[in-house]
């Protein structure tokens, strides 16, 4: 597994040198991704790729991270946006039985979902 | 017929009410793979989700069968809604029945080509960023795209959550409009869904096959110059032949400048892109889908699981989604694109002050070549520079066929107000 040094699950940063500084990835050079970047994505999205997937998404990365560059252009838009929350009485309903719940986990136990070993 | 054009996945029927009355009793639906059927796997074009069988069904198939119609099968579909061709299924792209050299467009391919291949009265796709109306224009039939909240999206399996809709395909404006009727309304499991007696300024008694009465005698219809700039210079023509038509009828044009559009279809593949990468995280292989054969802990578990589940375009907006959302891209990315949508909406409404529709081509190219976009994601992202700005705007659209170009269909799509599908289906139904 192409393994970066941190893979905490927290997307604190995207890759070796990018520090998640604004100023630094409003520049264009600091933008544009290369292979360990994009491996150090895939690893924080649990994605694991073979080299020639992580060759083939470097340059159209680049690609396409360029193109969305023009919203750089888009002003700030006030966003009045009509959203409420949707309430309901919290009460009991009828939902999925424990049976068809666990119908299409791959293992099951006892009534529990069977996940792979943590360590 | 099917395996002609692969337009299903899954061939199985679930019997409609047959005391049911009204226009869908009896008529035939496919319904997109994305699209829960209990019983019935569904697996959203990917071998992830290969043999998933959901154990409810959504509310819009219920819907569908209560009113009589008999689900016949499920259909074909790019991977998670995810292509604008359906060639990123894991089963095979489908072919166009007007041309099977050629793709049906997507993401709802198969919903629409087995409509225009007749293996299906009505169909139901979904639509994220133009997946019902692009698959409509390509293969010469009409497809809806309902304004967001009007139709349950109980039972759709989630891409991008605010941007998508649940819409129907079927041959001439009437039917999908019936079919419309039928599937939309509030639904209790589906707090997006809106009562319409609750929203200011619409009539809750909505009648959209009613509607379908090609009078648009003093209607103002708005065509943006944005829409047709950079299309293919064929469907311009066979556009704005069909308006010209609907102006012959009494209909009144009027240019219109909506510069947001500009940047729809980058906000479109920020956002949908962010959203997908959350709303698949699900899919780990422990509740349901393929679990990896793996030695490893959970997350490399996770991660082999995800390898062998998901195809190259699912990944390529997973792992763009990871980063358009990761600390020091966040507001460069997301929050641009989320200022660019509330631009798109407001552009839009200000736009309904002087109009009553907008109408520009649905695709502004023509269907391609099977394989011809297939090594290049950047160029389909940017064949859905028509569709994308009105899931931005939550608006209701339809795509009706304008005419042919060198033999090819093409669609001239129509927009209206939040809420004025009777307006849209009523114009559509004039071009007919």
């Amino acid at each position: 597994m192409s393994d970066t040094s941190d893979s905490t699950g927290d997307a604190g940063e995207t890759g070796d040198g990018r520090d998640g500084d604004s100023a630094a990835a409003a520049d264009s050079d600091a933008a544009a991704v290369d292979a360990d970047a994009v491996r150090h994505v895939a690893d924080l999205a649990r994605v694991r790729l073979d080299d020639d997937e992580v060759d083939a998404f470097t340059d159209q990365f680049a690609e396409i991270l360029e193109y969305f560059e023009a919203l750089d252009e888009v002003p700030e838009t006030e966003r009045n946006e009509e959203l409420v929350n949707v309430m309901r009485p919290d009460e009991v309903r009828d939902g999925l039985s424990q049976e068809e719940a666990l119908s299409n986990a791959a293992e099951t136990e006892d009534g529990f979902f069977v996940g792979p070993k943590v360590s | 017929m099917s395996t002609d054009y692969n337009a299903f996945i899954t061939e199985e029927t679930i019997d409609g009410d047959a005391d049911a009355e009204g226009p869908l009793a009896g008529a035939t639906v496919a319904v997109k793979d994305n699209i829960s059927t209990e019983g019935i796997r569904t697996t959203c074009g990917s071998e992830m989700l290969a043999d998933y069988v959901p154990p409810y069904s959504a509310t819009v198939v219920d819907r569908l069968t209560d009113a009589g119609a008999t689900i016949v099968g499920k259909a074909n579909m790019d991977e998670f809604g995810m292509g604008t061709t359906t060639e990123t299924s894991a089963f095979g792209a489908t072919k166009n029945p007007v041309d099977p050299e050629r793709v049906p467009g997507g993401s709802s391919g198969g919903s629409a080509a087995a409509v225009a291949a007749g293996e299906a009265d009505v169909a139901l796709g979904s639509d994220t960023g133009g997946s019902v109306r692009c698959p409509a224009a390509f293969c010469g039939v009409v497809g809806i795209k309902p304004t967001y909240g009007l139709v349950s999206r109980y039972g759709l399996v989630a891409y991008a959550n605010s941007l998508e809709q649940i819409g129907p395909i079927a041959g001439t404006v009437e039917e999908a409009a019936a079919a419309l009727d039928v599937i939309a309304g509030p639904d209790p499991h589906d707090g997006t869904t809106r009562d319409l007696a609750e929203v200011d300024g619409v009539d809750d008694d909505q009648n959209y096959a009613a509607a379908a009465d090609a009078d648009v005698d003093g209607l103002t219809i708005g065509v943006p110059t944005e829409l047709f700039e950079g299309a293919d210079e064929r469907v311009v023509e066979t556009v704005e032949a069909a308006i010209d038509d609907l102006e012959a009828q009494g209909a009144e044009t009027t240019e219109i400048s909506l510069p947001s559009v500009e940047h729809a279809v980058q906000a479109y593949y920020v956002i949908a892109m962010a959203e997908a990468s959350s709303n698949l995280a699900r899919f780990d292989g422990v509740r349901y889908g393929d679990r990896a054969d793996s030695d490893g802990n959970w997350n490399e578990s996770f991660a082999e699981t995800r390898e062998a589940g998901f195809g190259s375009e699912v990944k390529r907006r997973i792992l763009l989604g990871t980063y358009a959302l990761s600390a020091g891209y966040h507001d460069k990315y997301y929050q641009k694109a989320q200022d660019a949508r509330a631009w798109v909406r407001q552009d839009f409404e200000d736009a309904f002050a002087d109009v009553d529709v907008i109408a520009s081509p649905t695709m502004p190219v023509l269907p391609f070549a099977l394989g011809e976009s297939l090594d290049d994601p950047l160029r389909m992202y940017l064949a859905d520079a028509n569709t994308t700005p009105v899931n931005l705007a939550n608006l209701p659209a339809i795509s009706v066929p304008a005419g042919e170009a060198d033999g090819l269909p093409v669609g001239l799509q129509i927009v209206g107000p939040k809420f004025g599908e009777e307006t849209v289906i009523r114009a559509a139904s004039a071009v007919e």
